[in-house]
């Protein structure tokens, strides 16, 4: 099965009203192309599920900056000031959940599970509104999940079955968001063919992955 | 200025010893990395362990980066790995320390350093380093802008922590947080207890064997 894609192809996939789940980790890692084309498509009242909100012209930020973005879920946006203004200004809806916590949520809506217990937070505005678990005499604070329609993954290497390889630091929050989207798309730095990456060097299992972009125009 | 920061990066980075894995935080925290013994592994949350100093230019690479996005070195035998490994660890109870900076910390161990009115930042891993490493150094000055008291009864900013913090490090001493409350442990030379005593909003229990 071949999932290597063009520009075109994806481009056709956003529309207003989506949830996006976007990897990478303060502008490293992104899928900058992805988002880039994101912006292009138009697409209105998003919600951007990220680590951060990254720089105001820099990854996620161009989408806040865009003002297609109308909530997000992220651990930090200190590096973005205009996303602190949106949400000041009541423009945008922010959702903070602490950068552990929300690779759990990721995890678990991308492995089927119900939900995670947590001790992160506890004591603080964190828990509100959240269910409190005792497990052998310890509090949990019950940490629910999060999935998205489409999920946009960076890697270093892919194949046309979708085997994802990441490199270094670049690697973040990619192979959870790649199990989390209902259609994950991968911006590759390089395609490989079928059988030139090692079955035991796979980050990131073909079956997660629904399209490969090698990051070209048409 | 820069001189009391280095004081307190040198004395935590007197702390730790080969074996130890340990996150630091931005500000003096992130200092304390240039004073460490060799064979203290590093910790940072973006996913790697065993990372060293920024590189030489020309050397930078984009993808070995640190939680700031700063360019990082790494020694043989790091690892990378992705966020949800990366706070196993922290959770996990694989930490020996976070040192981090705070804008206030109280009598019971309870930190804020994540949120002051009016602005948005977020806080990114630091209620996951809190409640996960062994032990929680705080490395600040010992009081902000002004002389503002840092060391209080009772934090008022919101929580990073609750009951989180096992050490302060300030230029003026070094404070164990225990369950009867701050001990002094440490005077830096030439500090009285007296200076101490009016730079700190909180009680303060003085160590039988203060040095």
């Amino acid at each position: 099965m071949n999932k290597l894609v063009s520009k075109s192809e994806i481009m056709k996939l956003f529309h207003d009203n989506m949830t996006l789940m976007c990897g990478g980790f303060a502008n490293r890692g992104n899928p900058g192309k992805l988002i880039d084309m994101v912006v292009e498509s138009g697409a209105q009242n998003l919600s951007i599920i990220s680590n951060d909100a990254g720089d105001p012209d820099l990854t996620i930020g161009r989408l806040i900056r865009s003002r297609q973005a109308k909530k997000l879920i992220a651990s930090h946006v200190g590096m973005n000031p205009e996303l602190g203004q949106a949400v000041l200004e009541g423009r945008m809806e922010l959702e903070l959940s602490p950068q552990g916590t929300l690779a759990e949520r990721i995890r678990c809506g991308g492995t089927g599970m119900g939900g995670v217990l947590i001790k992160t937070g506890l004591g603080t505005v964190i828990e509100e509104g959240k269910q409190k678990i005792e497990v052998n005499g310890q509090s949990y604070l019950l940490e629910l999940p999060l999935t998205a329609e489409i999920a946009l993954v960076k890697a270093h290497k892919a194949d046309a079955l979708g085997n994802l390889v990441y490199k270094g630091t670049q690697r973040n929050f990619n192979p959870l968001v790649a199990m989390a989207g209902k259609t994950v798309i991968v911006e590759a730095e390089e395609i490989v063919p079928i059988g030139a990456l090692d079955m035991d060097e796979i980050h990131t299992p073909g079956v997660f992955v629904s399209l490969v972009w090698n990051g070209e125009e048409e | 200025m820069t001189d009391i920061k280095e004081k307190i990066a040198r004395k935590v980075a007197g702390f730790f010893k080969p074996g130890d894995v340990v996150n630091l935080g931005i500000g003096i925290p992130t200092m304390v990395g240039n004073y460490i013994e060799d064979g203290v592994w590093l910790h940072t949350e973006n996913g790697l362990v065993g990372y060293g100093p920024a590189p030489e230019p020309g050397a930078e690479s984009e993808y070995l980066t640190g939680a700031g996005a700063q360019f990082l070195t790494a020694y043989p035998g790091a690892a990378a790995f992705d966020s949800a490994t990366s706070f196993a660890i922290v959770r996990g109870g694989h930490l020996t320390a976070t040192v981090l900076g705070a804008l206030e910390v109280d009598e019971k161990g309870n930190l804020a350093n994540w949120s002051r009115p009016g602005v948005i930042v977020g806080m990114g891993g630091a209620m996951d380093l809190v409640n996960g490493a062994k032990d929680v150094i705080i490395a600040m000055e010992h009081t902000a802008r002004g002389g503002k008291h840092k060391i209080l009864e009772s934090c008022s900013l919101p929580l990073t922590g609750v009951g989180v913090v096992t050490k302060i490090v300030t230029e003026l001493c070094v404070i164990q947080v225990t369950g009867e409350g701050l001990v002094l442990q440490e005077l830096s030379e030439g500090v009285t207890l007296d200076e101490v005593l009016e730079k700190t909003g909180a009680r303060l229990i003085v160590s039988e064997t203060l040095r």
